[in-house]
């Protein structure tokens, strides 16, 4: 069942971005489309009525204080980080353009 | 030398604190066996010696300055790489989080540590948990102690072989869709999955939040339940975790020893279906006997949405997945592709170098079934068919203590066997996935051994925080059999 | 056509920085600025393994914004996970919330050309702010992330707003709510309050809704009226030529007063929202409620209408107090001290507003501040009794600025008390009277003149004499 084509898979991988190879691609098309019609095992529940399940505890969100305790220092928060520049995380220059999202809070 | 070889956890932390001899005395001859043995099994993907020794060593400085040394005390363990570990490198098995050195620490290796533990060093899995085998590791396989030609399971499968073959007394593991007690099955080891929320998952590399359960491996069900009773507990730092006080898990699985007057076990027909391998079934219905022969009352129930529980494990699974791996962009931490020209390359080829092949396939199917106008045909689903199993289980407590089931429908299978078929690895979890996806606690045990020499897994399922009644059944069980004390092969040098 | 042949359709998001000290869900500081990458913590980076636990302040805060705006408060709600890739983003998404809103509805008064107004709120949601790029020379940009995790409440509007200029007073009403809760000090040029217009046309009297706009980057009230009424002018011209707006994002460069394109938004995003798994539905009480309504304070509109009750202040004088509520706290503290309300808002408005470069100084309980209410409130108290003079009241209060010394004691220590006394001030009438013949005799034809004879008289006391009394003794002497 074609349900799914190397094309939307590309367009789920630039989604993800995720690099696939052309290998990858073929390969990734055919399983998620048995992935799919497995799961489309599902249609056959009635689910009307069912409130969805999105937590497996049953309590309400616990809070914490606003309290400060001390942060990282500015090398142990960059210790891992790839690329750095002087105490900031270096990443290739960001050119707002089509496709970049520029602080989408 | 002590001969640590079928050693328990307990027998360990009961000659340290009896001054029966040191933690470091404990310590050596498991580093010792690594290094002979691992080789060939591929359980570790990182052994701190100097960690260990350290540790131990404060161990017996405790014992001598008079202080208590910890219920744990000395007893070596082997963290699942999910596990973060200040100043000691954690992977999760992927490429992408190569040479990430975490600058804390997960709550529950904190925890066994604050117990008087002993932390050898960092085992192999799945990559960030996402398998049945072991297979998808990153970095190197891990064989199966009882057959170097089988899996261990998964994705904790260093965390059982490492037990099985001695190479620590005990270890951590997480459970997602059986990720603890498959492997446990497989290696003959036992491995609990407790309530969710029970042990906190603060410093565990998230796969799917909502299912991820940490949980321990033990050669016995004591030893599991002492280490499951120290990583419990309420923690500030993880909002799911449960406030409700940690039951005496130690006691409930020595109240096992006499008997189960008065405990009403459920055998679900849905887990006793074509497909599973008839060694497997006579094995475990000879363990359900074993458990009548102990007192319980066994009563058949009924779990209807059994056959709907693979397919809402994996859309939430992935859908979880897809968000929880959205971080991993070689800014911060880990991979980073070479010579990329733009930020998205940046994005598209760290990631697409970085996870394997598992990771991605869950990545992709994640992004699919949450996307705007399938959310509610996939996920949305999904959360519904979730509380319908969920519902299954709480309906079957009314009628019995606990359930009992076969573990995994095959005992460990070939390397390379299921790789081929994601769909078919999936499948190794169809007596797991649904604990995971109700949050209640389940507990696997060995319970027999194929004629091939494979071992066999028992599953206790309780209901939410009824892991008393899971020890306790296991704990009689275990009084009663002698398959726990089956030791694997040594590996050939 | 022309733009007024257009109806202008405007909602917007406003994004307010809650003044917490810690992050929305973790502990390090949520203090403005720092050296780079300081004030981070593995929860906020986005380290594997770390979890979210939601702060109690920020919670509080967004629910006192709720009950202050007349929203309906969620007793229970949900935050859910907002994916998209930016380098300031650490976890690949946002923590925010989606289908299930803290607040729902409610509206932000104010009014607009003096009448009042409102705009109706679609809803109020909390999320975690991301980190900061800094976008650097040489290839390559830079990533700061001591704002990451800082608490944010996105207010987003109903598309009801209709002008720039009200859109404008829209986001100048918001943030002298967040002021007056205490909840954010607003301030748009560092950022804690953010301000994205979506922008569209529509033709008058038509019921569909044209293709919008959505417009960043105005950091200011200015900015805000400028960018929008650029935009407007943009896509009327756009539309009477016949062509089609794009639904994009721009940003306002107010360099050059435009808005640009950023990137279209049909190539974009996907959020993939769904549930965050790691934090448990948030539930509010009703007894919490109760709670905060009976300690929400005095909010901007009700004390305009209490400013411009039966014999107050006008409406204008009364929208300058209430834009800050340390204005208006300050104000009321001069009238509590004893002021009559109608002079105290003048000397508030045009002494104390003139001096005061940073608004929050005012608030009562700054002993930094140059004048205190009281102190004000003891100048104003000694010219209603007639001791000093409103001429020499402005030098006095000028005095008691810089010196920092009070109103009485600078009128006792320099002499400045008014010379009141009709038999000093006669004398001195009559002499200047008789020093200008001239003058005196061209008084009935030019009464004008009286004026010279004030203003030599005044210059006699050293500025002094009670100007009304010595004009009675100059009219009298001089028969006019
Ligand atoms: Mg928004
Ligand atoms: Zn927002």
């Amino acid at each position: 069942m074609a349900r799914i084509g190397p094309q939307e898979v590309l367009e789920l991988a630039s989604l993800a971005r995720l690099q696939l190879t052309t290998e990858e691609v073929a390969r990734m098309t055919d399983d998620l489309a048995a992935i799919l019609d497995y799961v489309d095992a599902l249609r056959t529940l009635d689910t009307t009525d069912v409130e969805p399940m999105t937590h497996a505890v049953p309590f309400d969100c616990p809070l914490r204080v606003d309290r400060v305790a001390p942060s990282l220092s500015a090398e142990e928060a960059l210790a891992n980080a790839p690329r750095r520049t002087e105490s900031f995380f270096e990443v290739p220059r960001i050119v707002p353009v089509a496709g970049a999202p520029e602080d989408d809070t | 030398m002590i001969d640590v070889r079928g050693l328990t956890a307990l027998a360990v932390a009961d000659g340290v604190r009896v001054g029966k001899w040191r933690a470091r005395d404990v310590v050596e001859p498991y580093l010792d066996r690594i290094a002979q043995l691992d080789g060939a099994l591929g359980c570790y993907l990182r052994v701190d010696a100097d960690g260990a020794r350290r540790q131990a060593d404060a161990v017996d400085a405790a014992c001598k300055g008079g202080r208590d040394p910890g219920p744990l005390a000395g007893i070596p363990l082997g963290i699942k790489d999910i596990f973060c570990t200040r100043g000691v490198e954690t992977t999760c098995a992927s490429k992408i989080l190569r040479g990430f050195v975490p600058p804390y620490e997960s709550t529950v290796t904190a925890r066994l540590g604050a117990a008087g533990a002993v932390a050898l060093g960092k085992l192999n899995m799945d990559e960030f948990a996402m398998g049945s085998s072991t297979e998808n590791s990153a970095f190197q396989p891990t064989r199966n102690p009882w057959s170097p030609a089988h899996v261990p399971g998964g994705s904790s499968g260093g965390s059982a072989a490492a037990v099985a073959a001695s190479l620590c007394a005990g270890a951590t593991g997480t459970d997602t869709g059986g990720s603890i007690r498959q492997p446990a099955a497989l290696c003959g080891v036992v491995g609990v999955k407790p309530t969710y929320g029970r042990v906190s998952r603060y410093g565990v590399i998230a796969f799917a939040s909502s299912l991820d359960h940490p949980g321990p491996f033990g050669r016995t069900v004591e030893d599991a339940a002492a280490l499951l009773e120290v990583m419990s507990g309420l923690d500030p730092l993880d909002a799911t975790s449960i406030p409700q006080p940690v039951g005496g898990y130690r006691q409930a699985a020595r109240s096992g020893r006499e008997g189960l007057a008065g405990v009403r076990l459920g055998v679900p027909q849905e887990y006793f279906q074509p497909g599973m391998d008839p060694e497997v079934e006579t094995a475990v219905r000879a363990a359900i006997d074993e458990l009548a022969r102990a007192g319980a009352q066994i009563v058949p129930v009924s779990l209807p949405h059994t056959k709907y529980a693979i397919a809402t494990y994996y859309l939430i699974c992935t859908a979880e997945a897809s968000s929880n791996l959205a971080r991993y962009d070689g800014v911060r931490y880990g991979h980073r592709a070479e010579q990329v020209r733009s930020l998205e390359e940046l994005y598209t080829h760290t990631r697409g170098e970085g996870f394997g092949a598992e990771p991605k396939r869950r990545i992709m199917l994640g992004a699919y079934v949450l996307r705007a106008g399938y959310y509610e045909a996939y996920y949305g689903k999904a959360l519904r068919a979730r509380r319908k199993i969920a519902d299954d289980f709480s309906a079957a407590f009314a009628a019995c203590d606990a359930i009992v089931t076969p573990t995994s429908p095959v005992p460990a299978f070939k390397f390379g066997e299921r790789t081929a078929d994601p769909l078919a690895m999936y499948l190794a979890d169809v007596y797991t996935v649904a604990p995971d996806l109700a949050g209640i606690p389940a507990l696997s045990q060995p319970c027999g051994l194929t004629r091939a020499g494979l071992p066999i897994g028992l599953q206790t399922i309780g209901p939410a925080l009824g892991e008393e009644i899971c020890f306790r059944v296991a704990g009689a069980f275990e009084a009663r059999t002698d398959w726990h004390t089956r030791l694997p092969p040594e590996p050939a040098l | 056509m022309s733009v007024a042949d257009y109806e202008v359709v405007i909602g917007l998001e406003v994004h307010v920085q809650l003044a917490t000290r810690s992050k929305i869900f973790s502990w390090s500081s949520a203090a403005f600025g720092g050296e780079p990458n300081t004030h981070t913590d593995p929860v906020c980076l986005g380290l594997p393994g770390t979890l979210p636990v939601l702060n109690r302040a920020a919670v509080d805060s967004a629910v006192r914004l709720g009950l202050a705006a007349g929203c309906t408060i969620r007793r229970r709600c949900r935050f859910a996970r907002k994916h998209f890739f930016y380098p300031d983003l650490p976890k690949g998404f946002q923590i925010s919330q989606f289908d299930e809103p803290i607040c729902d509805g409610g509206a932000i008064k104010f009014r607009l050309h003096g009448e009042p107004h409102e705009v109706a709120l679609t809803r109020i949601h909390l999320e975690e702010d991301t980190g900061k790029n800094i976008h650097a020379a040489a290839g390559v940009s830079f990533v700061d992330y001591n704002r990451a995790g800082v608490p944010l409440c996105e207010i987003v509007s109903e598309p009801n707003i209709r002008s720039a200029e009200e859109a404008a007073e829209y986001v100048r009403a918001v943030r002298s709510l967040v002021r007056y809760l205490g909840i954010g000090d607003g301030n748009m040029e560092e950022g804690s309050l953010r301000c994205d217009a979506n922008v569209s046309l529509r033709v008058r009297g038509a019921a569909a809704y044209g293709t919008k706009a959505e417009i960043k980057n105005m950091n200011s009230f200015k900015n805000v009226r400028d960018a929008i009424e650029h935009e407007v002018k943009r896509q009327a011209t756009l539309l009477d030529r016949g062509e089609r707006v794009a639904q994009e994002t721009r940003l306002w460069d107010p360099a050059r007063g435009v808005t640009q394109s950023m990137r279209s938004k049909e190539s974009a995003h996907d959020y993939r929202y769904f549930p965050e798994p790691d934090l448990p539905p948030l539930v509010v009480t009703e007894q919490q409620l109760t709670d905060f309504r009976a300690a929400l304070p005095e909010l901007p509109e009700d004390r305009f209408a209490r400013y411009t009750g039966p014999g107050g202040l006008t409406p204008q004088d009364a929208g300058v107090l209430i834009a800050d509520h340390e204005i208006a706290g300050y104000f009321d503290a001069v009238v509590a001290a004893g002021a009559p309300p109608k002079r105290a808002a003048n000397w508030v408005i045009n002494e104390v507003l003139a001096r005061v470069s940073h608004i929050p100084d005012l608030a009562f309980d700054n002993p930094g501040l140059e004048v205190g209410p009281s102190a004000l409130a003891e100048l104003i108290n000694l010219i209603e009794d007639g001791t000093l003079s409103g001429k020499l009241a402005k030098d006095v209060f000028a005095r008691m600025w810089t010196e920092r010394r009070t109103a009485g004691d600078l009128v006792k220590a320099e002499g400045l008390a008014q010379v009141s006394d009709g038999a000093a001030l006669e004398e001195i009438c009559k002499r200047i009277v008789a020093a200008h013949p001239e003058e005196a005799a061209r008084v009935q034809s030019s009464p004008k003149l009286i004026g010279f004879f004030v203003g030599a008289v005044m210059k006699e006391t050293g500025g002094k004499g009670n100007p009304k009394a010595i004009n009675d003794i100059l009219k009298r002497l001089l028969g006019s």
